[in-house]
């Protein structure tokens, strides 16, 4: 295998537990959640700092997810109690997380996660032995919280919300949960990418919300998602799938590093705007086809239908 | 069981759209009552059930039930005692999920909602015996996504997880109003006898003149957010369509103005 194959295997693989985030709040909740951007810092930031004061990286990893899962919360509170656009609750929340982040790192851009001494739960067992195992597990455990009786209603919060309300369901506090689990696993997922990558970067978490996005679009795209369990699948493989097109683009002589997230737009735009396109397409042709149809047994038979 | 008293509300109060909805509404449902509502356009019918359910707030007077004064609750914590059928036949029921996952939500109606699996042998087993009950075939299609379903059978669905967890209070929203003939009959059928097996005290609004005469054991008529008609069990039996439109026309001084209205 090719290092840069290797290495979009292992990407993929760690980036799609925040594409399972994005998932839970784009998909099943249908709140944009911009939040993403900031959280998945957080998690990177508090993992980070926490390794190197010598804590475990596994108590780490579960810190960072429990960070961002407050931030989530959050955002959450704000646009159920505090009744804000989801949109800007997002932004707000994100804004206010890159303060709060870069108090986390001690008021420094970055910290290294490089040296002997340090121990990241990439230090006793490669990426790729690892990862498959954490995000399956992940992956079932997901399944399985939406086929509970909490799960379903925090998916018909998604599909019908006035439906599950009438049903004596407090909508408000399902959509916090949701957000909150969101944000979490993206915290977790920085956290596994600075482990992986040997630093926490104040920036790291520019653009997530569209790669998340661009994982779910091009995984229900490419795999289906029939089900719950389908849609998951989907997602991880969607996140790995985007890596390898990254890594295909880097392959390329005239395409620098920079143009990464105008490429991950580019994938976004196309992933969203061709099966709409392709929808009415179809119907105009089914919509022509049969109008001649009936116009022509009319003509034949004096209105057979 | 249900009472109201002295209920009134205000929509957009102060503003030039200020409209009275609700004016002194007073009704109390005995156990097993089951009243159906006409009345014309912005008669007020439709937030009589809001208020009711907890959609909305009155801005004066008290909802009970069962002795329980139940103004301040919010909609969720309401449903426990009350089930609800939308006109719109996609408003009751959630798309995306299957047939078994929209009735176990239903089946946890005003339970804490915990870890347990939602759809389990024995839930299962629950399930097909009420959808049978419908006489649609849905018992075969447990797995199917809701939707794929048509408007009545979604209706019928709708219907049932409203009633099979014997709600205190049904309040049934004009939800034959959006279907063909064929299948609001089907639905109406189907509301008359779960409603008459379970007992279940009901308040129904509907546009249907007939139906509101031969369904229920009461019937009242609101016009401008007052109730101007009761008519109660034995004057019922009796009435008939140009009884009911005459008595309207004597009591508001008007015809009846409803773009909806059907005679039956």
């Amino acid at each position: 295998m090719p290092v840069w194959l290797n290495g979009a295997f292992e990407l993929g693989l760690i980036y799609s537990l925040m594409a399972l985030g994005v998932y839970i709040t784009f998909r099943i909740l249908d709140f944009p959640d911009l939040t993403v951007d900031a959280s998945f810092t957080t998690g990177a930031a508090v993992a980070a700092v926490l390794i190197t004061d010598g804590v475990s990286p596994w108590v780490a990893c579960l810190a960072a997810f429990g960070a961002g899962a407050i931030a989530g919360a959050i955002t959450g509170i704000l646009h159920t109690k505090g009744k804000i656009n989801g949109l800007l609750s997002g932004i707000l929340m994100m804004i206010a997380l890159y303060s709060i982040n870069m108090r986390i790192l001690g008021g420094k851009p970055n910290i290294g996660l490089m040296g002997a001494d340090i121990v990241t739960v990439f230090s006793s067992m490669k990426v790729l032995l690892l990862m498959p195992f954490v995000v399956i597990a992940i992956k079932v455990l997901l399944d399985l919280f939406f086929r509970t009786d909490l799960g379903l209603s925090l998916r018909a919060t998604g599909d019908n919300e006035r439906m599950i309300r009438s049903f004596g369901t407090n909508t408000d506090n399902t959509k916090i949960l949701g957000i909150a689990l969101s944000n979490g696993l993206v915290a977790l997922s920085g956290s596994l990418i600075a482990q992986q990558s040997g630093f926490a970067d104040i920036s790291m978490g520019v653009g997530m919300i569209v790669i998340g996005l661009a994982s779910v679009i091009i995984g229900e795209a490419i795999f289906g998602a029939k089900s719950v369990f389908r849609a998951t699948l989907a997602v991880v493989l969607g996140s790995i799938v985007y890596r390898i097109i990254i890594g295909l683009a880097y392959q390329s002589d005239f395409l620098e590093a920079s143009d990464l997230k105008l490429i991950t737009a580019v994938i976004v735009i196309v992933a969203l705007v061709f099966p709409s396109m392709q929808k009415s397409w179809k119907q105009k042709n089914l919509a022509r086809k049969r109008t001649a149809q009936i116009l022509g047994g009319n003509g034949q038979k004096g209105g057979g239908r | 069981m249900l009472e109201i008293s002295k209920v009134s509300k205000l929509f957009n109060p102060g503003t030039l759209d200020e409209k009275t909805a609700l004016v002194n509404i007073n009704l109390a449902m005995k156990p097993g009552d089951f009243i159906t509502v006409i009345g014309s356009n912005g008669a007020g019918k439709s937030t009589l059930m809001n208020i009711i359910s907890g959609v909305m707030k009155p801005d004066i007077g008290e909802v009970k039930i069962d002795g329980r004064n139940i103004s301040a609750l919010p909609e969720y914590r309401r449903s426990k005692w009350i089930g609800r059928v939308f006109q719109d036949p996609m408003a009751g029921t959630a798309p995306r999920m299957s047939i078994e996952e929209n009735l176990a939500m239903a089946y946890k109606r005003g339970q804490q909602r915990g870890f347990s699996f939602s759809t389990n042998r024995s839930r299962r087993t629950i399930f097909r015996e009420q959808l049978s009950r419908l006489g649609i075939g849905l018992e075969n299609r447990l797995s199917a996504k809701v939707g794929m379903l048509s408007g009545g059978e979604r209706q019928a669905l709708s219907l049932l997880m409203a009633t099979f967890t014997k709600p205190q209070i049904l309040l049934l929203d004009e939800h034959t109003a959006a279907l063909d003939p064929a299948r609001a009959e089907l639905i109406t059928a189907l509301t008359e006898s779960l409603v008459r097996e379970m007992n279940l005290t009901t308040l129904m609004v509907t546009h249907n003149m007939e139906q509101a005469i031969r369904l229920g054991n009461r019937l009242i008529m609101m016009d401008k957010g007052k109730i101007i008609l009761e008519v109660n069990e034995d004057r019922k039996k009796d009435l008939t369509v140009e009884r009911l439109l005459g008595e309207f026309e004597q009591i508001s001084g008007k015809k009846m103005a409803d773009d909806r209205v059907v005679l039956g």
